[in-house]
Formats: C-alpha cells, structure tokens, sequence
C-alpha cells in the first residue's frame, strides 16, 4: 500500500470516529446543525480522499451517504432513530470497505458487497426517494457531483470543471513544482485541456530563473469533488490563486473569474475559449452583459467577492462555498496539528524502549561499580549521568502514553447499540478521558472493559418499570471514570442498577462448592465469587452475557497486565468496578531491600516510609506506628528463607488501594530503577512475587507484589483468605 | 543538421534543467541567444526538467521572438518532449518533435 493510500485510511478512519461520535450526539439533539454539518464533512472528506487514492468502491458507497446527509442537512427528511442507526451501519460498512482497501484487495468480497448494497437500498427507499424536493442525482457518481442546480438561462454548456491557477513567485524557491501538482491533479480525473500562461514574466534580464511566473487554464473532467480538487493544491493554497468553477457553471461566473483574474479580459476570454470552458457566443454574450452591469454599477463602492456572487446567484451549491471556508480554516489548523505532530511507527518506539530498558540495567551497573570503587569523582559522575538516564526513561515512556478518552469513547456506540437492543434508556457518562496510560495497556484493557461495559447494561441496569417502580430515574447510568493513584491508573465502570444479588451469589457458590456449606462471608468476599471460573447467576442467558463465561476471563486478562480488579456493590444503588492498573509494564521506579542473601524490590510508588523494627513487635503481626494499627509481614517468614536473622530489622511502610502494611526486611539498599522481567509461566501462580529484574551486578532481584503482600498481611488471621486468591 | 547560416549557434544542454541548475542556465541560454541570429537547442540529453527549466525554455522563446531571432529546439529527450506536451506549448514553440517509433 503506497503512502498517500496509508494515510486515507488512518485519517478515514479519524474521520469515521468523528461521525460516529456526532451521529450519536444527533440522536441527543436532532436538528443541531452543527452536528449535522460535522457528520456531512466527514463523509464528504472520506469521499473526497478516496476519489484520490482511487477507490472507487468507497466513493460509490459515500456518495449515496454523502446524499443523505445532504438532504439531512437541508431539512428535507428529519432526523429519527431508524435514520441514525441506518446510518450508524452505514459507517461500520465505510470502516470495512477501508480494511479492504487496506488489504490490497481490488474490490470487496461478494457478501461484503451485498451488505453494502442492501444498506444503500435501504436509504435510497427509506429516505433519499421521492421524498425529497430535489430530483436530483443520487445515483453513484460515475458522471457528477458537483450538481448546480439550474438557475433558468445563461448556463455554460459543458461538463468539465475549470480550473485557474497562479502560482506565486516563491513556489519554486520552497520547493514545490507546479509540475508535480498538475501531475497529481490528473489522478482525480482527467485534463481535457490546458492552457499555459507565461504573461506574468518579466523581461530576461528582470526574470529570476528560481521564481515562479506561470499560470495555468485547465478544463477538467472528473467525477471529483470541489474540496477534493482543492486539496490538490493545498500545500500551495497560500502561495497561488485558485480559481473552481464547477460544471455547468453560469456564465456569470466565468465573467468574474475573468474579472478576478489579474490577465487583460480578452485574453482571457480568449484562452477560455481555446480551454473549451467556453464558446465564442458565450463569451460575447459574457462580455457584454459584464460591461452592462460594470455601467450600471460606476456608482457603487467595490464589486462583491466571488463567494458572495456566487451564493447570491444561488448557482453554486452554498456549501461548496461555505466548504470552502470551512476547508480552508481545517487546513490551516491540521497543517498546524501536523508540524506538531509525527506519526511513527509503534515498533521503533518498542525498539527505542527496550534500549532504554537495557541501558538503564547497565546504567545501574555503572553506578553499582562506581560505589564501590570509592572513587568521588567517578561517583559524582555517575551521578550525573543516572539522573539523566532517569529523564531519557521518563520521556521515552512519555512517548508511549496515550489518552483513555479514545477508549472510552468508543463505549458510547456499544451502549447506545446493546441498550437499543435491551430495550433500556442509558447514558454514558465519561470522567477523566485525559488520564494517560502506557498504549500497550490501552490496548488490551479494551476487552475487559467491554465486557464489564455490557455486563453492566444487560444485568447491572434494571429495565425502565423496575426502575420506576424503586423510584429511580428512568434512565439508566453508567459510568467510566479514569484517573492516576500512586502509581498506578483506577479505571472504574460503575451502574446504578440494582446491585448484586448478594444472597444468589452466595447460594450459587455453596451449589458449586466453591465455599464449604456454613461459612460466613464479607459482603465484599461474595462479590469477588462473581470472578470465579464458570460463575453466572443470571437467570436468562442472553446473546451478550451470562453465560458465565466472562467474569474469569475479565479478571486474568487484567491479572496479565499486572493489574486487578475489584467488585463493590449496593443492594438498589448499583454496583462499582474497579480496576487497577500499572502506568506502564515495563520499567517502575524501584526500593531495592534486603532478606537473607538476596535482593527484592519494592515498586516506590508504594513505598510510604521506612522504619527500624521496633524490638517489642516480637512475634506478633502487628505494631504501633504513631498509634495506628500496621500488620507487617516477614519476608524472611514468607519465603523461608533460613539464616542469621539480623540484630535490627526495617519495616518498609507500604500502601496500595487505601491499605497500608509493612515489610518487614532485613537491610534497605536504596532507591533504583529496574526493568521489569515477567516471570516465566512455571512461576505463575507464586504469591507475592510481581516480577524479576537484573541489577547492575548482575544478579537476579524478585519484584515484590505489594497488593498481594498486604492482602496477605491483613488477612492473615481469616481463615477462609484463601478465597481471596489474588 | 548543419546550418550553413553564419550566426547559427548550436546550445547543447546536457544537464538537467532544474530550479538547481536554473540561475546558470538561464546566463548561458541568454547569453548564446545574444551572440547569434539563430540559436539550436539540442535538449536530447537532459534528464530531468521541472517548472523553472520549462520557464526557461519559454523565456527563450519569447525573448528570441521579441529580438526578431530565432530560438528552436531541435532536439527533445523524453521527458522534454513529454513536459511540453503536458504544459500544451508544443504548438506555441512550433519545434518540430520527434515522436519514437514504438510510441507512434
């Protein structure tokens, strides 16, 4: 796929977001014109950039879209549900056709072909025929688009666009050839004629061989669009003048393009003619009529711009004018956009990571040599040198980070789709779009937050009646929130349904045996049951959920990423998930600590404090710290590691999710940044241990899991913790 | 072809007719079509032509009609030919054009 190809279909698919987003906000606020316009603009620029890169199965398929919307927008047909979502479709079908266009493959196949098809047939019966004032074409456009609606006499009699242009004198100097423009313009259709102007250049010994004093007349076929042909010219739009008069143009109109353009008007006229734009009659009968009306208007100030001619005359479509407008202040603002922005590739950033990866494990050897040496100079530059190791991790993760927000937008559709399906009223309402986390995270939280997503909706929101009936608002709530914790990033997806069924849960897991008849549990141990393998308590299986199969699934895809997941609910008020993941998967910022002969690591976000063990703790679980209740936990207990206990032990204060705990080690080494090993899957149900890491000697140092750690520590004294396997 | 025409001139431009190259080209174009009546162009080797060595060509042109000298080119390589053919001043420059025989 070339590169003009790549980038249509990624901004295609840009622009398939944006309608997508205004399609649903249109069915909050039919009618808004803003909206409607917003949605017409993406499927007219979707067109337009496969009318460049050639795809003609795009442009055949938007354009009957395009059709509608225009209709839309003109108020002819009004907006409802069955519209909007025929149109919804509609743009699935557009992001289809794309993946075709991205696989290389000539056409669509036959059965993508036919959904196409009857889509089509369904606007074209529903709402594009007979309804509409127009009779105009909203056949696929294998002749015109630019359809000017006829103003009576006067009309130029040809199919072609024309196009003026001037190029300014500095084109050249930045580069850009007039050449190579024409040469593209012939990929959207086809040059009938063109005329070369040399008027603008001076005499030979005033001409600068590197300015630019050409201009061109060009009578164009092609079944393009107006903002389709100006983007041609787009990198040149402030260095030249352009001039499109669409097909079948008044008359008038070539006499102010005439007017317009800085050649004398005969010659003009002339080359007009020799184009094909026009006949001599036509240009006699213009002639005269502009010195008629240039008579009649002496007294007046200044003749109006062409724009505004245009419109008067109602000859032009207006929006191929206010298009126009809007197209310009889009281009100034993407080109902006784009000199800020670069696309690339996501495996060099991989790439890129993993040498930061590695040469912060060297780096960290460095420093561990340098300590040793005792060497001032050699420390200090080490130093220095680790500090700014330190910024090149942190900018290259910050290249990684990406917004939620896009995530979380895509859950408007999947609401509005599965609550339509539901026969259920639900709004989304989204929070902290802006928290940014690590891409490859985003990447894959996408699954399980679906999931919760339609859980939520299918069980979680009760339908209207029981609503109404608990003295709830008919409409339902669902909320996705994200936002930044001590390391890591909460993402909560929260109804306000009717909460778990506590008693169900419970009763469902005594009949599976996954807890032994007669014990008592939390509320919040019940709850977590639902992430059991195999656990459902729904009573109807519906086609999106309850089949029991999901829950375990939810909870190991975010386990995989080092994260977890959490159940909170209220009998009538909702139920709260709550997922909790690490920023990024790959380098944490480190608390290298001591047990036995080896080295563990705490991550610091966790850490809080240290302390010397106080030596009355003895052997209990607990300790005093300034009058608040701390469990600790032994490392040396926790994984048998035998030797000399050590005549004072530290108590590494950690917190994570609310709860603090200590860690109780044998000596603190220090603060270090380490690179995340994953643990093979031999080792992967070991409790308390996130990860490996190598440190700059070289030896292996486990990754502690702190969560775990704590949950260990606080529940240590419950005899059913092992329900809570983390 | 040999001119037996004393003020005739034969230009061969071997480079490429560039926005590089423009500023030189232009000096030397002029400057031949001063010191004769009839100046030759022999383009049959330049491989690369853009807006500003086409300019060029039309400056030529012009200036040769404005002196009451004639400028012809009398021979295209590919690109030439293919370039004044799209910009449409083969007629203007009135040069006869050899077509190949497989493109004709």
């Amino acid at each position: 796929m070339d590169e003009i190809t790549t980038v249509f279909v990624t901004e295609s698919r840009e622009q398939l977001a944006a309608m997508e987003a205004a399609l649903l906000e249109l069915e909050n606020s039919p009618g808004d014109s803003d909206t409607l316009n917003a949605i017409f603009r993406s499927a007219h620029t979707i067109k337009g950039g496969a009318g460049v890169v050639e795809c003609d199965f795009i442009v055949a398929f938007t354009h009957v879209v395009e059709n509608a919307l225009d209709k839309l927008r003109n108020g002819e047909i009004a907006v409802d549900g069955d519209l909007v979502a025929v149109l919804l479709a509609c743009s699935d079908h557009i992001n289809a056709l794309l993946d075709v266009l991205e696989s290389g493959m000539p056409a669509p196949a036959a059965d993508l072909q036919a959904d196409g098809n009857a889509l089509l047939d369904r606007l074209q019966r529903g709402w594009l025929s007979g309804e509409g004032k127009q009779s105009d074409d909203s056949t696929p456009p294998a002749t015109s688009d630019g359809t000017v609606e006829s103003s009576g006499g006067g009309v130029v009699e040809t199919d072609c666009w024309h196009i003026s242009l001037r190029f300014g004198q500095d084109v050249l100097r930045q580069g850009m050839d007039p050449l190579s423009f024409l040469r593209y313009l012939t990929s959207l259709g086809t040059i009938v004629r063109l005329e070369t102007l040399a008027d603008a250049m001076p005499a030979a010994d005033d001409m600068d061989p590197e300015a630019c004093y050409l201009g061109f007349e060009i009578h164009f076929a092609s079944s393009a669009d107006k903002a389709a042909i100006e983007r041609v010219f787009d990198f040149v739009r402030d260095e030249c003048t352009l001039h499109i008069l669409p097909p079948r143009s008044r008359l008038a109109d070539y006499v102010a393009l005439i007017k317009a353009l800085p050649e004398d008007p005969m010659r003009l006229g002339e080359i007009l003619v020799r184009v094909g734009a026009l006949t001599q009659a036509e240009l006699d009968v213009g002639l005269a009529a502009q010195q008629a009306t240039e008579a009649a208007a002496t007294e007046e100030t200044a003749a109006p711009p062409l724009g505004e001619i245009l419109v008067e005359q109602q000859v032009v479509q207006p929006e191929l004018v206010e298009a126009a407008v809007v197209k310009q202040k889009q281009v100034g603002e993407k080109k902006a956009a784009e000199a800020r922005l670069i696309r690339i590739q996501a495996d060099k950033l991989d790439a890129l990571i993993d040498l930061v990866g590695e040469l912060v494990i060297a780096g960290a050897g460095v420093n561990l040599l340098a300590a040793r040496s005792g060497l001032a100079e050699l420390t200090e530059a080490t130093s220095v040198m680790s500090r700014l190791v330190e910024s090149i991790r942190d900018s290259a993760l910050q290249l990684r980070m990406v917004q939620i927000g896009e995530t979380f937008n895509r859950f408007n559709r999947v609401v509005r789709d599965v609550s339509k399906e539901l026969g259920k009223d639900i709004e989304l309402v989204v929070s902290g779009a802006e928290t940014e986390l690590d891409k490859s995270v985003v990447e894959k939280i996408g699954d399980p937050l679906m999931h919760l997503v339609r859980n939520a909706i299918d069980h979680g929101i009760e339908p209207a009646e029981a609503r109404a009936a608990a003295g709830k608002p008919e409409r339902g709530r669902l909320s996705l929130n994200a936002c930044h914790d001590s390391g890591s990033i909460v993402i909560e997806v929260a109804d306000d349904g009717g909460g778990l069924n506590r008693e169900k849960i419970a009763r469902k897991a005594m009949e599976r045996g996954l807890v032994p008849a007669g014990h008592t549990l939390s509320d919040q141990e019940v709850y977590n049951l639902i992430f059991e393998p195999g656990f459902s308590t729904a009573d109807k299986v519906s086609n999106l959920s309850g089949r029991g199969v999901g829950m375990d699934v939810v909870k190991r895809n975010i386990q995989s990423l080092r994260g977890r997941v959490e159940v909170d609910s209220q009998p009538g008020e909702g139920t709260r998930f709550t997922i909790r993941l690490p920023l990024t998967l790959a380098i944490i910022d480190g608390f290298l600590v001591g047990a036995g002969s080896a080295g563990y690591v705490v991550p610091l976000d966790m850490v809080v404090e240290c302390l010397e063990l106080p030596p009355q703790a003895g052997d209990s679980h607990y300790l005093n710290l300034r009058g608040e209740v701390l469990p600790f936990i032994r490392l040396r207990d926790l994984f048998e590691i035998r030797g000399e206990q050590p005549v004072r032990e530290n108590v590494v204060v950690v917190k994570a999710a609310g709860q603090k705990a200590g860690i109780v080690v044998d000596e603190l080494l220090g603060e270090f940044q380490t690179v995340i090993k994953p643990l093979g899957h031999l080792f992967r149900n070991l409790r308390g241990i996130g990860g490996s890491t190598i440190l700059g000697s070289g030896e292996v140092a486990l990754i502690l899991d702190v969560q775990a750690l704590i949950h260990l520590a606080a529940h240590r004294d419950e005899p059913n913790a092992i329900l809570n396997r983390s | 072809m040999s001119k037996a025409t004393t003020g005739c001139q034969r230009l061969a431009i071997v480079d490429d007719m560039t926005i590089y190259n423009a500023a030189a080209q232009k000096q030397t174009l002029i400057e031949a079509l001063c010191g004769c009546d009839e100046l030759e162009l022999d383009l049959s080797t330049v491989g690369e032509i853009d807006t500003a060595g086409f300019q060029l060509l039309i400056l030529v042109k012009r200036e040769a009609r404005r002196l009451g000298k004639q400028a012809r080119i009398v021979a295209h390589s590919p690109v030439v030919r293919e370039t004044v053919d799209f910009f449409n001043m083969a007629a203007d420059f009135g040069d006869p054009m050899l077509i190949p025989a497989q493109e004709g």
